[in-house]
């Protein structure tokens, strides 16, 4: 479905905008994913925007705008009533029914595909830039974006004598832990900062047993920062009977970020590498 | 159900049972003009509607949402909500169960299993094939593993040309083990993104309604409502139990394949497009039985007529009260119905002991 969906995407890219974009680019956006919308703040283009997802929570500005729900729950409805004339999404947007609405009701949808490198950020920003019409802005902040990723991701891969173990804890409610496997965006950001996933062992997010925690003898514990009030599972997390025996627990490692900034793969990327990066070596000072 | 020592009572409420049905008409047709005329695009009804009239036409947006949107919708919700409620009358009178509801005959259970596997594994079938179902995997994977469900249940409970109701009910809480096991085991395999869509899909949602999904499970709806209304007399004579029904000249053998593929149909049908919606099945017979009486020649229709009502009015709510986003159905009903469902229970307490 998701191949689908951005072969339609790209094709209204391709088809409809033209007499839009040539002529008078699209002045009611909406955002929909997070680093989407982040983007189009880089951009400048953050007066455009008219409504945003669930998902775009940064920069505070955004979060003023209506919210047109879940990224991938989005209502037709919900969507005309802010009349606007370009949709902006990140892929996995949806369901299909919305979107074949949208194409009918002649709303440009275009899907900007998914990024875990910095070629794939400079990617996404080109496509969000290409949609707004604001080409030379897009391909410079993509080209600055990039090299800054790509040479601290390097930076970090080059001064890492012994690699630090990563186990990102995606939710360690009721003292059961949802971990990531590879090929994942936690997976990406634990690479290019330097680090090595803990957890090899399967794709995607899983449910680990205590063993499994022992085994992979992570150095530091990530966790997404759910902010004050909401960080009772980060904080009890080293205390979790598992984890307390491992090296990150003994050493009380524990690294809570942004969950937007840290796994977003949006324009700040390059410095949550770089701040996770330092997280992970402090004594690099 | 009721006991015999309310018969005599029974007679005076088939008068309000009546009056009821053009009540609940008048509130089936209020409900749908309000779902119409109500949305977060803030599109008048009246307002179009007076320009179509006056020739003036409407622009390509509003077009969209009147006809894309809020019509298939309605359409969809009305026949959703008469099914599920229809489906559940039906079923408390076949198991003569207050509790039953169309989830007893493997419905809710072989569907959401068929829902599962069509999100997780949908994305191993050959590329032409899927791109043949599109988007309408999901609805007729669910459509197809609620028929299965209830093909094995029904087997699995007849013997001899006797299905037992006992059987039924036993085995179709076995059989929901096995689909909750296996749904379980694909839930592990998932990925984060699956995951989210199956939470979804187990809350229910008009939010997918279209005139194709509808074009086909708009027919099955519908005749399978009709089918249950030949149900009427039998269900009466049921709740005396099966051998009196039976000496009563009710063909209980045939009533019963009749209720089954009845239910079968409407509600696989119903969950196919919406997704799990709760609640509904169970509460609008019980309410109307509370108010109106058990004779099922008027509980059927009115089932239908209040249940059709009541999913369109908690869309209504789903869809504004967090517009532009929408809040999923299930969690409305479950909502509203559950706290009125108890009150009335605290009030009439007497009336349901069975």
């Amino acid at each position: 479905m998701i191949p689908r969906r951005t072969a339609l995407g790209a094709l209204l890219a391709l088809a409809l905008p033209l007499p839009l974009l040539a002529a008078e680019p699209a002045q009611r956006v909406i955002g929909v994913g997070g680093a989407v919308t982040e983007t189009i703040y880089a951009l400048g283009a953050g007066d455009r925007l008219v409504a945003r997802d669930t998902t775009s929570t940064y920069p505070g500005t955004a979060t003023e705008l209506p919210d047109v729900g879940y990224m991938r729950r989005l209502s037709p409805e919900g969507v005309l009533s802010v009349a606007p004339d370009l949709i902006i999404a990140e892929e996995g947007a949806g369901p299909a029914e919305t979107v074949q609405i949208l194409e009918e009701a002649a709303i440009p949808f275009v899907t900007i595909p998914a990024a875990r490198d910095g070629a794939g950020v400079a990617a996404r920003i080109r496509a969000v830039g290409a949609a707004l019409g604001l080409e030379d802005k897009a391909n410079a902040l993509a080209s600055e974006v990039e090299s800054k990723i790509v040479s601290v991701a390097d930076a970090s891969a080059s001064t890492a004598e012994t690699p630090v173990r990563v186990l990102f804890v995606l939710s360690a409610a009721g003292g059961r832990l949802m971990a990531s496997g590879v090929g994942t965006e936690a997976d990406a950001m634990i690479r290019l900062a330097g680090g090595i996933n803990a957890i090899e062992g399967f794709p995607g997010y899983k449910q680990l047993t205590d063993e499994a925690v022992l085994a992979a003898q992570p150095d530091v514990i990530l966790m997404m920062d759910r902010g004050p009030g909401g960080n009772h599972g980060s904080a009890n997390v080293l205390e979790h009977p598992a984890i307390a025996i491992t090296p990150a627990g003994q050493a009380k490692r524990l690294v809570a970020m942004d969950g937007l900034y840290l796994l977003g793969f949006g324009p700040r990327t390059a410095d949550a590498v770089a701040d996770l990066h330092a997280a992970l070596y402090p004594e690099k000072g | 159900m009721v006991t015999l020592s309310e018969a005599p009572t029974a007679g005076d409420r088939r008068g309000r049972a009546r009056r009821a049905t053009w009540a609940l008409a008048l509130l089936t047709l209020l409900a749908a003009w309000g779902s119409l005329a109500t949305g977060a695009s803030g599109i008048s009804l009246l307002d179009a509607l007076g320009r179509l009239i006056s020739g003036e036409g409407l622009s390509l947006q509003e077009q969209v949402v009147l006809w894309q949107i809020r019509l298939p919708r309605l359409a969809t919700g009305l026949l959703v909500g008469a099914s599920l409620a229809v489906s559940g009358a039906v079923m408390q009178g076949l198991f003569r169960n207050p509790l039953a509801d169309p989830g007893l005959v493997g419905v809710g259970a072989g569907a959401g299993l068929g829902a599962v596997l069509a999100i997780v594994l949908g994305g191993l079938l050959p590329a032409a094939l899927a791109g043949w179902f599109g988007m309408h995997l999901v609805p007729i994977a669910a459509f197809l593993g609620g028929w299965a469900a209830t093909l094995i249940l029904y087997r699995v409970s007849t013997r001899a040309g006797r299905t037992s109701v006992a059987t039924m009910l036993l085995a179709g809480i076995a059989l929901g083990a096995l689909a909750g096991a296996a749904t379980g085991v694909l839930v592990y395999a998932a990925d984060d993104q699956q995951l989210r869509d199956l939470t979804f899909w187990n809350l229910g949602s008009l939010a997918g309604a279209s005139w194709a999904k509808l074009s086909i499970a708009a027919p099955i709806m519908a005749i399978a409502m009709l089918g249950t209304l030949g149900l009427a007399r039998g269900l009466n004579g049921l709740a005396l139990g099966e051998a009196a029904a039976a000496h009563m000249g009710i063909p209980v053998q045939r009533m019963k394949n009749l209720a089954i593929l009845c239910v079968a149909a409407a509600t696989g049908a119903a969950v196919a497009v919406s997704g799990g919606i709760g609640f509904i099945g169970i509460v609008v017979p019980h309410l109307l039985r509370l108010s109106t009486g058990p004779d099922h020649r008027h509980l059927l229709p009115n089932a239908a007529l209040l249940g059709a009502a009541l999913l369109v009015g908690a869309d209504m709510i789903a869809r504004s009260i967090l517009a532009p986003a929408e809040l999923p159905i299930g969690i409305v009903t479950a909502l509203m119905g559950a706290p009125v469902f108890l009150w009335i229970l605290l009030r009439r307490r007497g009336l349901l002991d069975l």
